[in-house]
């Protein structure tokens, strides 16, 4: 091999080294950190044509509105719980610490966390976006059908 | 009536950068010399009138002219002047605006100042940047107007800037961000000319690389800015998130890194040619790429921004049409590109080489989280997101041989090295960096894991390598002062720049260990502590600002029984959104900041405080400003302004 395709050859083969591990270790690390993404009704109900349900201690996020009425906060602590709906179901989300300010209730917002029952969410993140209209995308998706059917819970009453 | 002339004066400038995408680039394929010296004139006057109607925006601003929708959703009267003025490219249609006013002073800039180039290369670039604004213009005039009028029934009042862009970064962010974003059309315009030229010569990347190099350093001064803006703004004590709206300006940023050090090479050696014109195509598209991620919605964001699926289609199409009709322009040309210089493994070629793969596999990770939660949802395989731990791990896995590397690299020399003395030298760095890192880690926290050494080590490597490197470069010469002035601006800039990457790694990594935060809940008098400092809570008072009241937290901050300071951590309510912000109360410091946010009113006069304590955390911006200082320092180079002298003569 004369020596420029030798160093051809071996740029070639540095560069499908590089993005080979690169790939490699990325997909690993995707493996870890994708978040799948639930509404309250698909926690309860099933996501998809199988209706799979995420395992408890599974990581997630969900995404919803936050039921009016619902937020509890502890008196002594930084501990709040609320509830959160798109088209049927709740589902409790437990936090400790200061709520972002744009968190409201009736406003969309999303949550990362763990799943500790079948419908409770111990999250160590909740999200409200920058923008005071904001709905996030998902849930807006997933509420699109919610004035051709009518709540199972009257929103305003506590369930 | 105005806004009407603010709208016309657009109309008019996107018929000069029609004729400034035409006359140019026809006459240099024609050799039609008078066509080509249409250029700077062209770009010139498209440069006024785009001015003038952004001077108008900012004028019915400042006068409250609630007809026109844009001032009516943005921007209120109880709004201080400033930021009326920052309202102007709060919103989406004004912030294409600011984009084409940046756009059109860069054109105007290169027009200026290309005398000495040939007037094929010269009308070419000219002309490609006409075309780029071009497709801006009529994105704005179509579908983006900030002068639409709302009537006849428009508002009285207005409906204001969002709360959480009325702060000073937010002044300063933007025009920033885009002055770099926009600045790397320029490279993308000349990348493009000397493919169309077919001559891709030193002289190409000489010319390139000063615009670039600002270009460059206005990006890491917008990214560094919005970091800071984030850091001070938002309440949560982040500097950055990996939001997609943050990735969108940081892969810019990476390829637009790894092009300015090929740059070097090809400009330097002749070599990587094709490389660095791949590398300007690419830098420019991700900008697009990102305008495209912002400005679409299609992807979820926190970040709110004016989101259009229309305008997500444009602003697509004109991707495709500048990614594709460069791609395929240089698919056409590179054959004809050779490099003619050699060089062996040990040399700087190869490392700045492997500095590129590491960047642009930065830029291939970033971009694959970014895009990879829309594609799956295309797909219909559901909605997933990924989080902050995808980046930092990817990243802290590219950082280590990138740093090592880093520390190396200014040592070599072109074409080819001898290791063995250099390996000395190296093996001396790693010990004094493992040492230094020891005794200043060990010496102030209790645990260190072994990730934190390793990092914080890489960050005190560069530091020692970089610096270690200057000394001896300095010894090389007869005195001191004469070192000094040897080594030329483009090697101080060298210098700043890593040392300012040093900063930020040890800032990052230094902060993320040892950060710490306490949310409480506090009545008048009560105490609580955190690491050697003492808060006591004082009580909160009422605050009334222009257009927003609210609450202070009053908490004093004590070590050793000494009074450290008073910090007033405000919760605002702003008037016309009825919006909550926190308004988070710092006492930066070199080695650490205390960092206070108000949360909510509790029973019984208690309110809800986050405290956190953050290490080292500026030396993120620290490290960003040097870095940003490097691009602006070459800028003084005797090399590129005595071209420019040369240029203003002739």
């Amino acid at each position: 091999m004369n020596p420029r395709r030798k160093k051809r050859l071996f740029t070639v083969l540095a560069v499908i080294f590089g993005i080979g591990s690169a790939v490699g270790l990325t997909l690993y690390a995707l493996q870890e950190n994708i978040n799948l993404f639930y509404t309250p009704s698909e926690l309860v109900n099933g996501k998809g044509p199988e209706l799979e349900k995420p395992t408890i201690g599974q990581k997630l996020r969900i995404g919803g509105m936050v039921v009016p009425g619902s937020v509890v906060r502890d008196e002594t602590s930084l501990d709040v719980e609320f509830q959160l709906i798109d088209t049927g179901p709740l589902v409790t989300i437990r936090y400790q610490g200061i709520l972002p300010d744009l968190f409201r209730e009736g406003q969309g917002i999303v949550a990362q966390g763990t799943l500790i029952e079948p419908n409770v969410i111990e999250a160590f993140e909740v999200l409200a976006k920058h923008d005071e209209e904001y709905m996030p995308s998902e849930v807006a998706e997933a509420v699109k059908g919610i004035k051709h059917e009518k709540p199972k819970y009257n929103l305003n009453s506590e369930n | 009536m105005i806004p009407e002339i603010g709208y016309f004066a657009l109309v008019l400038a996107m018929a000069l950068s029609l004729l400034l995408c035409i006359f140019p680039l026809w006459g240099a394929y024609t050799g039609n010399l008078r066509l080509m010296r249409a250029a700077p004139s062209l770009a010139l006057g498209q440069c006024l009138f785009v001015l003038f109607s952004f001077g108008i925006l900012i004028y019915i601003t400042l006068t409250d002219d609630f007809t026109v929708a844009y001032v009516a959703h943005h921007s209120s009267s109880t709004l201080p002047w400033y930021y009326k003025v920052t309202s102007t490219w709060g919103g989406h249609e004004g912030a294409i605006l600011l984009w084409l006013v940046m756009q059109s002073s860069w054109t105007a800039l290169v027009a200026l100042m290309s005398k000495s180039l040939p007037w094929v290369l010269r009308a070419r670039v000219l002309g490609v940047l006409g075309f780029l604004g071009v497709g801006f213009m009529l994105y704005t005039l179509w579908m983006s107007s900030p002068f639409e009028r709302l009537l006849p029934y428009f508002p009285v009042e207005g409906r204001d800037l969002n709360p959480l862009l009325q702060d000073p970064g937010m002044i300063i962010h933007p025009p920033l961000l885009y002055m770099g974003y926009v600045g790397l059309s320029v490279s993308f315009s000349f990348a493009i000319a000397a493919l169309l030229t077919g001559k891709l010569d030193n002289t190409w990347a000489k010319w390139s690389r000063p615009w670039t190099m600002v270009a460059w350093a206005f990006l890491t001064l917008g990214i560094t800015i919005g970091s800071w803006w984030a850091y001070a703004e938002l309440g949560w004590g982040g500097w950055w998130f990996w939001d997609p709206v943050e990735n969108a300006s940081l892969m810019p940023w990476l390829v637009a890194t790894a092009l300015l050090h090929s740059l070097a090479v090809t400009e330097k050696r002749g070599v990587f040619k094709s490389w660095t014109v791949l590398l300007a195509i690419t830098a420019f598209s991700l900008c697009l790429l990102g305008t495209f991620i912002v400005r679409s919605g299609i992807i979820v964001s926190v970040h709110a921004f004016a989101t259009d699926p229309d305008r997500g289609l444009y602003i697509l199409s004109f991707l495709a049409v500048v990614v594709g009709g460069s791609l395929a322009l240089y698919a056409a040309r590179v054959s004809q590109v050779h490099s003619e210089g050699r060089y062996r493994f040990a040399s700087r070629e190869v490392a700045l080489w492997l500095n590129n793969i590491f960047l642009v596999v930065a830029t291939l990770i970033v971009l694959l989280g970014t895009l990879l939660p829309m594609i799956h949802k295309e797909l219909g395989l559901g909605s997933i997101s990924i989080g902050v731990p995808f980046f930092n791990q990817m990243f802290a896995i590219l950082i280590v041989p990138f740093a090592l590397l880093l520390g190396i690299a200014p040592m070599l020399r072109w074409k080819q090295n001898k290791l063995s003395p250099l390996a000395k030298k190296w093996l001396v760095n790693v010990a004094l960096s493992l040492v230094a890192t020891a005794a200043w880690l060990f010496s102030n926290y209790e645990q260190v894991s072994a990730l934190t050494f390793m990092a914080t080590a890489l960050a005190v490597w560069i530091m020692f390598s970089t610096v270690s490197d200057l000394l001896q470069k300095i010894s090389l010469q007869a005195s001191i002062s004469e070192g000094f002035k040897r080594l030329g601006l483009s090697y101080w800039a060298m210098v700043l720049g890593h040392v300012g990457l040093a900063f930020v790694i040890a800032s990052v990594t230094l902060t993320s260990a040892y950060s710490v935060e306490r949310a409480v809940a506090m009545k008048p008098g009560d105490i609580a502590t955190l690491n050697e400092y003492q808060y006591r809570f004082d009580g909160v008072k009422e605050i009334r600002g222009p257009n927003y009241s609210g609450h202070a937290g009053v908490v004093t901050v004590l070590k050793d029984d000494e009074l450290v300071t008073e910090l007033y951590a405000e919760k605002r309510l702003y008037d016309i959104g009825m919006q909550f912000m926190t308004e988070a109360a710092i006492d930066d410091g070199f080695f650490r900041d205390l960092y206070l946010a108000l949360g909510e009113q509790m029973s019984q006069g208690a309110w809800s405080l986050r405290i956190y304590h953050k290490p080292y955390v500026r030396w993120m911006w620290l490290g960003g400003i040097l870095i940003s200082l490097a691009g602006f320092i070459v800028l003084a180079d005797k090399r590129y302004r005595r071209r420019v002298k040369k240029g203003a003569q002739a």
